[in-house]
């Protein structure tokens, strides 16, 4: 008797932006607030369909700004809460994302980065907002950026995403691009038993016990929920343990400085790469996004050639991967950064490299992707 | 008012963050009297409380009341409370916002908020000017009057608060002033009640700028000319322009039924929870034919 095989994985053909909408709803977010944008409007129209459906909440907002603040509403109230926009709508949402900085309310922003500056080019590809999420706010902060180089990572890193936002009580920024977004390739979505999910901490104390800022070792206060029995005060002013607003020298520095801190502490956590073949290589490709994809094909096709090529793909792109970047300055490897923009992650290597090594840049800024073969051209360049 | 005694130590945190940062004989906090007193005779718990407020002078309210309380950007105070409510349908969430915040600053949210009829309650303090960053004008500065930043004399005209609500969309919309102010804890009573986007706008005085800079003398006299150029709504119907002018309506101007964002909304979920269903059955029936024809085989 024969007897049926194992069910294979499900295989299927998924969009970047789709599969981000859904890594979404496995990490447990139940509220999304938007506004129309090219290229990032699938994540909000799968979402208008995929929400109402297990409880969750869809609204699309008059603009961005009122996007942000209904998210950071809908997070105080204890829901995981999402938006998703591209270049235009991003420098909309900056004043409320540094409001979530400062209150540290957990949520996560997708910026589908298309050319700019201004309306620039809807549906062309750039990777022009790396320093904007870093930036883009005013105020000296730190941020978490994460950036997604295939259909899947678009999965599984907007679980990571709502992870480090609930985890660290911060806004994330899910950095992705036209390509990433709007490519359809095959994945397989990994079990929800596979995937791990954390919650926010809530506090434990008896609510009139409870100080909302206080520091802790971890670095991050656990985090009342209206409604809940825990009132207390959440503001954009700097605030002191209380919550309440403060102009106290002793309290102002050590409140911002925590704000680094919460994240300094646990940058082993947070700063994610992968190496490919970086061990032997004389030379290591640093990229990210959809310019991973080619920099990974350059990267084969200069191996078969005999030149010892290796890879290093920033997953993380804030806080910057110091750790892993400056061993390979101090192994004298050369590096090459290739991007589509004029060098926003190159100039962050070469800071990092203080004058070790040679840090050579592909820059494309025409409103399509970099090939291999302009890797291939300046490696072999390079190499002469 | 002796008896509002035990509603200050109920509400207020008196014992956490006073003295308060308004200017003696300001308008706000007889308006907080208001909503307080509101409130408690409404018996609403102070943890399904959740005050909201955008930037200025009424920004700093929510800091003093013991309830969830969240002081947001510049004129984005619905915004926050549009997500709070949506999250949270059971909770009760009151704007408290100035009339530079809600209508220059936040006019576009204002009008949507009102549109999309979401169950909240917006109080809007209009002291016809920006006063917590020195006496600015601001949307609702009369025609020729003056601020610091219009020493000659202001040359826009001004937006009619309540009026622009009722427009927009808002199934209960109210003017008080703080002079009135019996009559302004029957409004927010009625407006908290109300099941849909409500907003009471508040006339206040600024006695500090706006008194000031336009020779309207000190508070008490602000206040006086409020009684006087207040007229109810169902006396100023019946009145011409011409009487009305340099006058406003106070009492209720609109209070409609039309159904909540959120009834709405329950109908799409239950829409999208059916259309789910009907899909999961196919792929079930789908299942089962598959493993009948391995049966076969």
């Amino acid at each position: 008797m024969n007897r049926p095989k194992k069910p294979e994985p499900k295989a299927q053909l998924m969009q970047g932006n789709e599969a981000c909408a859904e890594g979404a709803l496995l990490a447990g977010c139940r509220f999304f607030a938007g506004y129309p944008i090219t290229p990032a409007s699938e994540i909000a129209e799968h979402l208008s369909y995929r929400l109402p459906q297990v409880d969750g909440t869809f609204i699309q907002m008059e603009d961005e700004i009122a996007s942000m603040g209904a998210v950071i509403g809908g997070s105080l109230a204890g829901v995981k809460s999402m938006t998703a926009t591209s270049g235009p709508g991003f420098s909309l949402m900056q004043e409320n994302l540094g409001f979530a900085c400062m209150a540290e309310v957990p949520c996560v922003v997708v910026n589908v980065m298309r050319g700019g500056p201004s309306t620039g080019l809807p549906t062309n590809p750039s990777q022009g907002d790396v320093m904007q999420a870093r930036w883009g706010t005013h105020g000296d902060h730190p941020i978490i950026v994460l950036s997604p180089s295939s259909v899947l990572e678009c999965f599984t890193l907007t679980v990571k995403a709502f992870n480090y936002s609930e985890k660290y009580r911060t806004p994330v920024i899910f950095l992705m691009d036209e390509v990433v977004a709007h490519m359809r390739e095959k994945v397989v979505l990994p079990e929800p038993s596979e995937v791990t999910v954390i919650d926010r901490v809530k506090p434990s104390v008896p609510p009139e016990w409870y100080l909302p800022y206080e520091d802790t070792s971890f670095g991050v206060p656990p985090m009342g929920i209206f409604g809940e029995g825990y009132r207390y005060h959440v503001t954009g002013l700097v605030h002191d343990i209380r919550g309440f607003p403060t102009l106290r020298q002793d309290e102002i520095e050590p409140f911002l400085l925590r704000l680094f801190r919460k994240i300094s502490i646990h940058f082993a956590d947070i700063q994610l790469v992968e190496s490919f073949h970086t061990e032997d290589a004389d030379l290591v490709i640093v990229a990210y996004g959809c310019t991973f994809r080619s920099a990974h094909r350059a990267m084969v096709e200069g191996r078969a050639r005999g030149l010892k090529v290796g890879l290093l793909k920033l997953i993380t792109l804030w806080p910057f991967p110091r750790r892993v970047v400056e061993p390979l300055t101090r192994a004298k490897k050369t590096l090459l950064v290739p991007e589509m923009n004029m060098g926003q992650i190159s100039r962050e290597v070469k800071r990092v490299n203080q004058g070790m090594t040679t840090v050579l840049a592909v820059n494309k800024i025409d409103g399509t992707m970099i090939t291999p073969q302009e890797i291939l051209e300046k490696i072999e360049e390079e190499k002469k | 008012m002796i008896e509002d005694r035990p509603l200050i130590y109920k509400y207020l945190r008196h014992d956490k963050k006073f003295p308060h940062v308004w200017c003696g004989g300001c308008g706000i906090g007889i308006l907080l009297g208001s909503l307080i007193r509101a409130i408690d005779h409404l018996g609403y718990a102070k943890d399904e409380v959740v005050l909201v407020s955008g930037i200025g002078c009424s920004g700093r309210l929510p800091v003093y009341v013991d309830f969830n309380t969240l002081h947001t950007t510049h004129g984005r105070a619905l915004t926050f409370a549009t997500g709070v409510k949506l999250a949270k349908p059971e909770l009760k969430v009151i704007i408290i916002m100035g009339d530079g915040d809600a209508t220059a600053i936040g006019g576009n949210h204002f009008i949507h908020a009102a549109r999309r009829n979401l169950d909240l309650t917006a109080i809007i303090v209009n002291n016809n000017i920006y006063g917590m960053t020195g006496g600015q004008y601001s949307p609702t500065t009369p025609y020729g009057q003056r601020a610091t930043t219009a020493v000659y004399g202001s040359v826009e005209h001004s937006f009619n608060i309540a009026q622009l609500a009722v427009c927009a969309g808002a199934v209960f919309a109210a003017r008080g002033t703080v002079y009135h102010v019996r009559q302004l804890d029957g409004l927010i009573e009625k407006a908290l009640l109300k099941n849909g986007f409500s907003v009471v706008e508040v006339i206040s005085q600024c006695h500090t700028h706006y008194g000031r800079l336009n020779k309207l003398g000190n508070q008490i006299e602000m206040m006086k000319q409020q009684r006087d150029s207040a007229v109810p709504v169902e006396k100023a119907r019946k009145m011409s322009p011409e009487e009305m002018e340099g006058k406003f309506e106070i009492g209720i101007l609109v209070d409609r039924e039309a159904p909540s964002y959120l009834e709405q909304y329950n109908k799409v979920r239950q829409k999208a929870k059916n259309a789910l269903s009907l899909q999961l059955t196919k792929e079930e029936k789908e299942e089962s034919e598959r493993r009948e024809a391995l049966d076969k085989q």
